[in-house]
């Protein structure tokens, strides 16, 4: 078995120190350990995209992430992608358009797409659908988060 | 897409409407201002000093309105809504409300269709529509009264607005907040005089929903989400066979693991507790556990397929007769259709999950529920306590689609959280989440017509399944008729002159059913509307028109009919294997027309191409709300078309998480737009319409491009793959 160890973190630009067993993956940590609720559990499996955060800057699935694996990359969750130009977009683009219903998966609907436009400033239908295609919402958003990445990409929201 | 998606409705125009009537600003700046779990909590009756003329409204001297919410929130806007509707008769000044969650009182919070606190059947706005209203127009014609009282005028002199009490003639003015007391003591009036709906100033705007902005930065808390003092963290495997016990249990691996502080043996399920949630996974994971698997370990869908047609040869309880159905037949040729829908889970984005504390003496519980009082009840008599001894902390919820109208989670959760020392999250993996789900039930809906001069002279209609209503609400279930089960048939929209209806309850062996997003109107529609495009091919009628010639007593419906074949481009050509369908329902007070057009390859794969639909829901409180609801129910309603089925073999559940059981995805959601009728009427449901609109259109489309009738969900590819 894999004892526990002290892991240093930086998280939303704050460095975090945590009591884990390296093989923990990191949304256990930032749920359980730190309280950061915001990063959501929907499959372990990487199947849904509903536990998506940054390392530094591109999007992964946190629920298959180990914690030991991280070192010194930049993680960026839900309550931390505010600070950040293409986050803010995105989270105003998604109220303006109403995107949300039960919000469940918005978390990491709204880390996907961020990442999306700070690699891809103009994305089209086809970026979006590779980019966002690992995001399940059962609530059936899609109609409105593609709007609503036109919409923040365009810099109307 | 750009052009399409630039057609939904009607978002390009709220910026208009918010910066009009509306100004905006205050609407943006009202933000929703929900107790976290892990807050204190106010006690519930906190009346003192407040004018609190009924359960839903209570205002203190600042003039701060609290409204109490007795539906929940699960993504369909009824916090919106509610609010909308109270205030609106209140004439509150809605920048100045905060909301709070209904506790657990079936008796003030009771839903009026059911007498019981739930939030289901798409009717938290038709059922509060009236009751919210009179609450609030009574609220305001006291808080009038007083401050008429107060000036010695005559009331009908005075006029409320925006949290004010206004004299006109003399220019005088009070603030809610100052007539607290008067107000207190005016009699409650009994028939308060409702708003003219033309003098609506909140209803029928598309307004802001407020429990969204928190749902953007992660400050959101649900049930899962509730963290509280010294809390561990729980997860459990239930024995995969229904109805299995556990034989034997070694641990001796699984205690080994760091973290792992429990392991909880009950009768058919163990579960783990740790210090976190993956030392309980992997703790579980860890455990070699023997099943005495019992009586089902043998079950397989065949057999509850093979009963459930058995069933359906059978002659049912007549739940609807018009007309002779016998002088019906004689008609002409009978024409014989047979319809199947499977097991379905619900899949909620939030897996199912319950927090407990369980004290000498008391049990708290942090949920989130569609039934508050059920949860409740479930948990004092798990815990062995009286139900004042248990306390119920409700949360938004991730999705409840059905799921959440049980509470047979929060039992389980109190049984294990009754040997744990201190407060306990139990979380259901996705894998247990789907494997011990209380499923959507499997239906076999037969179906007799005779056509005489185009028209349907004679339609027997049997459903058989599951009687839902008459395990989950009793007193309901009357004379062997299930009226959830028959609900959109015994309705059902076309003149028919001789027409009967027929139900068989039929429960499948140890699988457990329940209501499912939609609920009986998905199987019935689905049938109906099948079965209605293949009498239109025999009657040799475009599907349109022959459904048209059938309603001339359903003018809403005719209408969302002509406006969703307008707007759709019906009848303009297509490429070949592309194909149109259309379905219509009355369905949940709801008038709806929606044409599917799907392509399908010639391996038999579909694809959705375009969505187009038209719904009368009578007064649109939230007409943005109305469009979300329809946009999301279609694409719900699609994915179970497309993929949506639960399999039995070995008294198990094959399926186990979205690998194998599917959902829609962004890349294969077509453009869907919803048009709305604004036809005045009462308001009717929404949260469920779309989803029993989308499959039969679907397949209508799919026997448009390529002659293949289908008869049963999912979508058999098979079936429709080019012939070499």
């Amino acid at each position: 078995m894999v004892a526990s160890t002290m892991v240093a973190l930086t998280i939303n630009g704050e460095s975090k120190t945590v009591d884990a067993p390296p093989d923990m993956p990191l949304l256990w940590v930032l749920r359980d350990l730190l309280g950061m609720t915001g990063t959501k559990f929907g499959c372990g499996i990487a199947q849904c995209g509903a536990c998506t955060v940054h390392l530094d800057g591109k999007a992964v699935r946190s629920c298959l992430l180990p914690v030991g694996a991280i070192g010194d990359r930049a993680i960026t969750t839900i309550e931390g992608v505010g600070s950040t130009a293409s986050g803010a977009k995105v989270q105003k683009a998604w109220l303006d358009l109403e995107v949300i219903q039960c919000g469940y998966c918005q978390s990491g609907q709204i880390m996907s797409a961020a990442a999306l436009l700070q690699d891809t400033p103009h994305p089209g239908d086809a970026d979006i659908d590779a980019a966002m295609a690992g995001n399940i919402c059962r609530c059936g958003t899609y109609v409105r988060i593609r709007e609503a990445i036109k919409r923040a990409a365009d810099g109307q929201a | 897409m750009q052009d399409a998606l630039s057609k939904i409705s009607p978002l390009p125009s709220r910026r208009t409407l918010m910066t009009g009537a509306l100004a905006g600003g205050f609407v943006l700046a009202f933000r929703l201002p929900l107790k976290a779990a892990n807050e204190p909590e106010q006690p519930a009756d906190d009346t003192a000093g407040k004018f609190a003329p009924n359960a839903f409204i209570r205002i203190d001297h600042s003039g701060k309105t609290t409204l109490v919410m007795p539906q929940v929130e699960m993504g369909q806007g009824v916090y919106t809504a509610i609010p909308m509707i109270l205030a609106d008769e209140l004439d509150a000044d809605f920048a100045a409300v905060t909301l709070e969650h209904a506790p657990p009182n079936d008796k003030l919070y009771g839903n009026p269709t059911f007498g019981i606190q739930v939030t289901g059947n798409s009717n938290s706005i038709r059922s509060f529509w009236k009751p919210l209203r009179v609450a609030g127009a009574s609220a305001r014609a006291m808080l009038v009264a007083a401050a008429a009282g107060q000036w010695q005028v005559d009331p009908a002199s005075c006029s409320a607005s925006n949290g004010k009490v206004t004299h006109s003639a003399s220019g005088r003015v009070l603030a809610y907040g100052d007539l607290v007391d008067a107000a207190g003591s005016v009699p409650v009036p009994q028939n308060p005089p409702l708003k003219d709906p033309k003098n609506f100033n909140l209803i029928g705007k598309p307004l802001k929903r407020l429990d969204t902005p928190n749902k953007t930065d992660g400050k959101v808390v649900y049930g899962i989400d509730a963290m509280l003092p010294g809390m561990k963290f729980a997860t459990l495997l239930q024995c995969p066979v229904f109805g299995g016990k556990v034989a034997h249990v070694d641990d001796s691996a699984a205690k080994a693991v760091p973290g792992v502080r429990q392991i909880v043996v009950l009768d058919d399920l163990v579960a783990v507790v740790g210090d976190h949630t993956w030392a309980a996974k992997k703790g579980l994971d860890a455990l070699i556990i023997t099943w005495n698997e019992g009586t089902y370990a043998n079950l397989s869908s065949a057999d509850i397929w093979n009963d459930l047609r058995a069933a359906s040869k059978k002659d049912g309880v007549v739940a609807k007769s018009v007309g002779d159905i016998a002088k019906g037949f004689a008609q002409g040729e009978r024409i014989d259709g047979e319809y199947e829908l499977p097991f379905l889970a619900h899949a909620t984005m939030e897996p199912l999950n319950c927090t407990v504390h369980v004290t000498p003496g008391a049990c708290e519980v942090w949920t989130g529920t569609q039934v508050m009082t059920r949860c409740q009840s479930y948990a004092a008599q798990a815990a062995g306590l009286p139900i004042d001894k248990v306390t119920v902390h409700n949360h938004l919820l991730g999705g409840g689609f059905g799921r959440r109208l049980e509470a047979d989670m929060v039992a389980t959760a109190v049984r294990i959280a009754m040997h744990v020392d201190g407060p306990v999250k139990v979380m259901w993996f996705r894998e247990e989440d789907i494997r011990h789900d209380v499923y959507r039930p499997v239906y076999r809906d037969t179906i007799s017509a005779v056509l005489s001069n185009g028209r349907i002279a004679a339609w027997k209609y049997r459903i058989t399944g599951s009687g839902v209503i008459a395990r989950w609400l009793p007193a309901a279930f009357q004379n062997g008729i299930d009226i959830d089960a028959v609900d959109s048939a015994v309705d059902m929209p076309y003149d028919i002159p001789n027409l009967q209806v027929e139900y068989v309850r039929a429960e499948p062996p140890a699988v457990p059913t329940g209501f499912w997003r939609g609920v009986g109107p998905n199987n019935n529609v689905f049938a109906i509307e099948c079965f209605i495009d293949e009498l239109a091919r025999k009657a040799g009628k475009d599907p349109v028109e022959f459904r048209r010639g059938m309603l001339d007593n359903n003018p809403r419906l005719k209408a969302a009919l002509d406006l969703v074949a307008e707007k759709s481009g019906w009848g303009q050509p297509l490429p070949a294997r592309t194909g149109r369908g259309v379905s219509v329902q009355p369905s949940f007070g709801s008038f709806i027309a929606t044409v599917v057009e799907a392509e399908v390859d010639d391996k038999g794969e579909v694809y959705l191409r375009r969505v187009t639909s038209a719904v009368d829901t009578g007064i649109a409180v939230n007409p943005d709300t109305i469009v979300a609801q329809l946009q999301g129910g279609l694409i719900f309603g699609l994915t179970a078309a497309l993929y949506g089925e639960v399999t039995i073999a070995k008294g198990r559940v094959q399926q186990s998480n979205f690998n194998d059981y599917r959902m829609l995805r962004i890349d294969q959601t077509p453009p869907i737009e919803v048009h709305v009728i604004d036809s005045g009427a009462d308001p009717g449901g929404i949260g469920e319409t779309g989803v029993t609109a989308g499959p039969p259109a679907l397949r209508n489309a799919i026997y448009a491009a390529t002659g293949v009738a289908l008869r049963r969900l999912p979508i058999d590819r098979r079936a429709l793959a080019v012939k070499a």
